[in-house]
């Protein structure tokens, strides 16, 4: 079954993080996951977990250019989730089968391979980025996660003028691509 | 100093705000320069993962506002508790469907058949439309047979519960006892299928959790029991490098596995269990492990989810100390019996598989 031009456009909203979108996404799909993560020895919070990094896995595909998904939205989620949800409990190693629902799957290896990916790159530059401290972090976070000016910045963190701050910002990005690329891996 | 300016350079050339005739200096100089062309690379690289993980970092939290709003709404719940009986329900009208369109694609054959009859042989027609009553008589008979069999399945099971659970389990005492690991029962109820795929209703008689596991009784009509078990359970403890054997459901078919005892205490020097050296899968929980002279001598509980091949038993004696807590609680009136000797140690192994089969189950727990 092909997406329909309905969910072509959900999926557009979730590329472009549009709450109304999300919210719907969420809405439709969330309980389907919760049922069968309480159904195969999950918690509610195991639930919203593994849902939310599935929404994510998706938001990634959404966002590349030769993205065409093949089934349903609701199809998709639940094969992410199945497989991320089945992966953990082979974790943690019980014995107990785990309980299919009637629920039809596909296969996500690839996807998901990817997305571990960039969960590693995400937690690389998380991790790096808490070890800068302050008011580095802030500062780095200013400028390239909510684009504010070197003005704003300047103001902001009390420096007298924006070459100050840039200067600082400067020796921040230093440090942090340092930290960055100490563990991250660019052959991959 | 300089290297800032360049780095500021190479952050207005990526972010495309260049004129055309800077551009084209900086790309000249960037072309002639592998020095400046690996920074410029290795700055566009670094500003795609940190504007990934801004878009990420925004998602993560647009999904948990959204979470916390629509909890707020009602739209979901925070429950953990699953809303039963939709799966059986949805059997239900997945089984009707396809029989009412097998009685409709009957029926029409069926009046094309007995129509083209009629009008080829006018003179002998009665018998052949009896005939074809008939047939209609049988599709229908084969169905209510369908029918029953879906019945039969449902009426083992409680209507509208759930199974959150499955393992294996063996007999311990003819009469129906069985035992298996706790972590197996995860419900209220449970129900077990012998090696024939007969299912029979269980009543969950005595769960230790500490030990890790229960026992049930078989409590159906359809059971009977066995004059007598062909294993004994061992008391003592079993010896390293030790040969054994194990029966179990990590499917719908039972499955034979062997390995060797491999240490004498269990995960993190756990002293309730062994370690053993063999494949096991999920499924595997509440499996009998043997020995070379069908002796149980543990019962499969938990492996080590990073390495392969390594699983745990929880130790014989154990079974002793849980059937003597049931035996004291249970006024003495249907005590749990051990054999005390197994019968199958000279047989060869195929022919102590062929009657231990039916002693090993496969142990489905639900819901309510």
């Amino acid at each position: 079954m092909k997406a329909t031009s309905n969910e072509q456009a959900l999926l557009k909203g979730l590329a472009n993080n549009d709450s109304a979108a999300i919210e719907l996404l969420y809405k439709e799909n969330f309980s389907t996951i919760q049922t069968f993560i309480l159904a195969n020895n999950g918690s509610y919070d195991d639930a919203k977990d593994v849902f939310q990094e599935a929404m994510i896995a998706l938001y990634e595909k959404a966002q590349t250019e030769s993205f065409v998904l093949t089934c349903q939205i609701k199809t998709y989620v639940y094969s992410v989730c199945r497989r991320l949800w089945l992966k953990r409990l082979q974790q943690k190693g019980r014995f107990t089968h785990p309980i299919d629902n009637l629920e039809e799957s596909i296969s996500v290896d690839d996807d998901l391979e990817a997305h571990a990916k960039h969960d590693a790159a995400y937690a690389i530059m998380d991790r790096a980025l808490k070890s800068l401290g302050e008011p580095c972090k802030s500062l780095l976070e200013g400028y390239y996660l909510q684009k504010m000016d070197m003005q704003a910045l300047a103001a902001e963190f009390g420096y007298t003028n924006s070459d100050n701050a840039k200067n600082q910002k400067y020796k921040c990005l230093m440090r942090l691509k340092k930290l960055f690329f100490a563990q991250y891996n660019i052959g991959e | 100093m300089e290297d800032l300016i360049l780095l500021e350079t190479i952050e207005k050339y990526l972010d495309n705000q260049m004129d055309a005739q800077e551009k084209a200096a900086f790309e000249l100089v960037r072309k002639n320069t592998p020095e400046i062309d690996q920074m410029v690379v290795e700055h566009a690289m670094f500003l795609a993962q940190i504007n990934q993980y801004s878009a990420i970092k925004s998602i993560k939290q647009t999904l948990a506002q959204t979470h916390q709003t629509l909890l707020e709404r009602g739209d979901i719940t925070n429950s953990a508790t699953v809303s039963s009986g939709a799966k059986i329900v949805q059997l239900f009208h997945k089984y009707k469907k396809v029989a009412s369109i097998a009685a409709s694609v009957g029926g029409v054959i069926a009046l094309f058949i007995s129509g083209l009859a009629l009008y080829l042989s006018p003179v002998s027609h009665n018998s052949q439309i009896q005939q074809l009553s008939n047939d209609i008589a049988a599709i229908k008979k084969s169905q209510q047979y369908q029918g029953k069999l879906i019945n039969e399945v449902k009426s083992k099971l409680p209507a509208g519960v759930k199974f959150i659970s499955g393992g294996s389990g063996f007999l311990i005492d003819a009469k129906g006892f069985i035992i298996t690991n706790a972590h197996v029962i995860k419900g209220t109820g449970a129900i077990v299928v012998d090696n024939n795929g007969k299912e029979y209703v269980a009543e969950i008689a005595l769960i230790d959790q500490e030990k890790d596991l229960a026992i049930l009784k078989i409590d159906d009509a359809d059971y009977t029991s066995k004059k007598s078990l062909p294993y004994s359970i061992r008391k003592s403890t079993t010896d390293l490098g030790e040969e054994i054997f194990t029966l179990g459901y990590p499917r719908n078919e039972i499955v034979y596995g062997t390995g060797y005892l491999s240490a004498r205490s269990g995960y993190e020097g756990d002293s309730l269990s062994y370690q053993l050296q063999m494949s096991a899968n999920p499924g595997n929980s509440g499996a009998p492990v043997f020995d070379n002279a069908g002796e149980v001598v543990g019962v499969l509980s938990t492996r080590e989810a990073q390495l392969e091949g390594v699983v745990f038993a929880l130790k014989s004696n154990n079974i002793y100390k849980v059937v003597n807590d049931y035996n004291a609680s249970n006024e003495g009136s249907k005590d749990i019996k051990i054999a005390t000797r197994t019968s199958i140690s000279r047989l060869s192994r195929k022919k102590q598989i062929a009657t231990l089969e039916s002693c090993v189950f496969y142990v489905k727990s639900f819901d309510k």
